[in-house]
């Protein structure tokens, strides 16, 4: 899955760069959205099998079984799909620095916050939607209808953060982006966390 | 009257409907503990339905049920630990070989010395040889094997069993014959449900048959025959077409 | 059948009530109402804008409360609730997005502008779209009330977050005109007729919202009908 996940994320990077004339200067501006975009098509892919398994085999019955809280299921399998896309991440991002000139090294430390805050909320979100696409007819189409607009916040916010630190602006204008992402990423921990149990649940 | 503690399962006025469509209506159960308990009934009769209540998956409509004291809408955690359950489905992962299912659900167990423990499990449904094989290679025989040793890796006190024999083979279905009457001695409580007659009355102490989410038959095994029994049961089910109101 | 009765009235005392305030609210919007000195003739759009915004958030505020009262109390009646105003949610929202437009052509010259309240109903659209397209994919009408709970939720909490990020990102939407400040410069006839629209909308939306309402219980009625007849 992983590996899926990252030949998609260099191949959405590499056509991306094709939709610019060859040295064309509205790279730079449009480096942070294509960075994004990248991510978020790359996240949806994981994420959407999130809990295909559970749900074909039967095995969710196993875990609704288990002597574990319900809530846990859910905040696994968030960790587990957080910790895929940051990987790819921790590849892809250098390879941008490579493919679009562009010095992200300078400031790696707000980078890696943006990079870390904003995934989280992708799958603090993609998850527990991803319970609620595999159940419906349209599985792999269900999951971004349902997932984009609901992120818009958040991808205005990485974008644009992302933007500033590649511009090496100061931390007081990163600063109102990270914050917005942080409200979002507690915000829908809280509501994902008191609702999943409503997803799992059988009738 | 006998004394609470002596029912390892009691269940009063149960009732569960979904929207207009009842699939229990006022079910009234009481197994005592070691007792080995088969449900027959035709499909759409609620069997499934109660077991997933019995299971702590779904909740009741209305009614009281009691598992071993424990009420699976107000304690479900301290009921998953004590029953095993065994469905339609194995609930074991393909990707992964036996031994990993057996960690992973171990683990979620909190099951003590689980290395021991899975070899044992292992040994005892014959795939001590396939421990290191995925489960997608398995037939569906071994895999049912498989999902036993995962019910009763934690060593529950109650067995909840839905239509074990389904799609198993003959060899199959013996084997897990063989486990149930094995078990059967060790006086844990056991509730099945099928629609195979043969299968079922064979081990059974007491055979109910559930109809429309009604219990309308309820007896104890012994002085029952199995042909009686299906006299009595073809009767009850196909003699009597179910009415709807 | 009494109850049923007492019900009807309600229902016709509202028709009636929508059918006399929609009459009074078109000639107070062109007749009473003064023209606006810069923006003239196609500022009187204002007094379907605004209400029509009015009536999309009131209706999703709606489908927030009954998911959360169906998740709570797990009935179907307030399934049924959540599913009409978010349909009568996305019809306002739509027209929040023809007149917006409509209007901003002449003020600011251009047909889309990504003005921070404009956008945000745009987000609206596009959470409340997917909040009706996920009711009709998922079987099982008890699921599918599970999930839309769930969704309903996620999306109106959603709600402020995406108007802090849209405000931080762009605002060169004009600030609220309305509520009598002193700047504001609103005549007071036209603040009348703004409040007076905002009321015959609300009514419109309760007389939408009870109708779409009688329409899918008589649909489960019949459902349940043929079901029986099936058997």
């Amino acid at each position: 899955m992983i590996f899926s996940m990252l030949v998609f994320s260099l191949m959405v990077a590499v056509i991306f760069n094709f939709s610019f004339p060859p040295g064309s200067e509205f790279i730079d501006d449009a480096a942070a959205g294509i960075i994004w975009m990248t991510f978020i098509f790359t996240s949806l892919l994981g994420m959407s099998r999130s809990f295909v398994r559970e749900v074909d085999k039967g095995c969710m019955q196993g875990l609704l079984l288990a002597p574990i809280d319900r809530v846990d299921i859910y905040i696994s399998k968030m960790l587990i799909n957080l910790i895929f896309i940051i990987m790819v991440e921790v590849v892809v991002v250098p390879l941008f620095s490579v493919f679009f000139k562009i010095n992200l090294f300078d400031s790696i430390g707000a980078l890696s916050a943006v990079l870390l805050l904003s995934t989280l909320g992708f799958a603090i979100v993609g998850t527990l939607f991803s319970a609620i696409a595999v159940n419906t007819r349209t599985r792999e189409v269900m999951l971004p209808i349902l997932h984009f607009p609901v992120s818009i916040p958040l991808i205005i916010c990485a974008v644009q953060a992302t933007n500033a630190v590649m511009a090496g602006q100061a931390w007081s204008v990163i600063w109102p982006w990270l914050k917005i992402i942080i409200a979002f990423d507690l915000i829908f921990f809280l509501v994902g966390y008191l609702t999943f149990e409503y997803i799992v649940e059988d009738s | 009257m006998k004394a609470e503690g002596s029912f390892a399962i009691t269940v009063a006025g149960l009732t569960k409907c979904f929207g207009h469509m009842y699939a229990l209506r006022q079910v009234d159960l009481a197994v005592k503990t070691g007792e080995f308990v088969t449900i027959f009934g035709p499909n759409g009769a609620g069997k499934t339905t109660l077991i997933r209540i019995l299971s702590t998956l779904s909740k009741s409509s209305s009614g009281e049920v009691s598992i071993l004291g424990s009420s699976p809408a107000k304690e479900p955690e301290s009921i998953r630990r004590q029953i095993g359950v065994i469905g339609h489905n194995t609930f074991l992962y393909e990707e992964l070989t036996a031994a990993e299912n057996l960690k992973f659900y171990g683990k979620l167990y909190s099951v003590s010395n689980l290395g021991q423990r899975i070899e044992e499990s292992l040994a005892e449904v014959g795939l001590s040889a396939r421990a290191a094989d995925r489960v997608r290679t398995f037939s569906r025989g071994m895999q049912q094997r498989l999902a036993i040793a995962r019910a009763m890796l934690h060593d529950p006190s109650i067995l909840l069993l839905d239509e074990p024999y389904t799609g198993l083979d003959q060899h199959a279905a013996h084997v897990l014959s063989e486990w149930l009457s094995r078990l059967r001695k060790e006086s844990r409580t056991t509730l099945m449900v099928t629609h195979n007659i043969e299968r079922g009355i064979e081990l059974a102490d007491r055979i109910v048959v559930l109809r429309n989410g009604e219990f309308v038959y309820d007896h104890l095994r012994k002085g029952v025959s199995a042909e009686d029994f299906k006299q009595i049961y073809n009767d009850l089910v196909e003699g009597k077409p179910g009415k709807h109101a | 059948m009494e109850q049923n009765n007492r019900k009807d009235i309600w229902g016709s005392l509202l028709k009636i009530g929508v059918f006399v305030c929609m009459t009074v609210n078109i000639y107070l919007v062109f007749q009473f109402a003064p023209q606006e000195q810069s923006m003239g003739h196609v500022q009187r759009i204002f007094y379907f804008h605004v209400p029509s915004a009015w009536i999309a958030f009131l209706a999703f505020f709606v489908v927030f409360v009954a998911s959360i009262g169906y998740l709570w109390k797990r009935e179907r009646k307030y399934d049924l609730v959540a599913g009409a105003a978010a349909e009568i949610g996305v019809l306002f929202a739509t027209l929040v997005l023809i007149t917006g437009p409509i209007w901003g052509r002449p003020v600011w010259n251009t047909w889309w502008e990504w003005s921070p309240r404009l956008t945000l109903f745009l987000v609206l659209w596009f959470i409340y779209i997917a909040y009706l397209m996920l009711r009709n994919f998922v079987e099982g009408e008890e699921k599918s009330a599970r999930f839309s709970a769930v969704f309903g939720i996620f999306g109106f909490v959603d709600v402020p977050i995406v108007y802090m990020s849209i405000r931080l990102w762009r605002d060169i939407h004009p600030s609220p005109v309305v509520g009598g400040g002193q700047g504001s410069g609103l005549h007071p006839d036209m603040t009348f007729t703004l409040l007076f629209s905002v009321l015959t909308f609300t009514l419109l939306f309760l007389f939408l919202l009870s109708n779409r309402m009688k329409l899918e219980k008589s649909r489960i009625a019949l459902d349940d009908l043929k079901r029986q007849i099936a058997f």
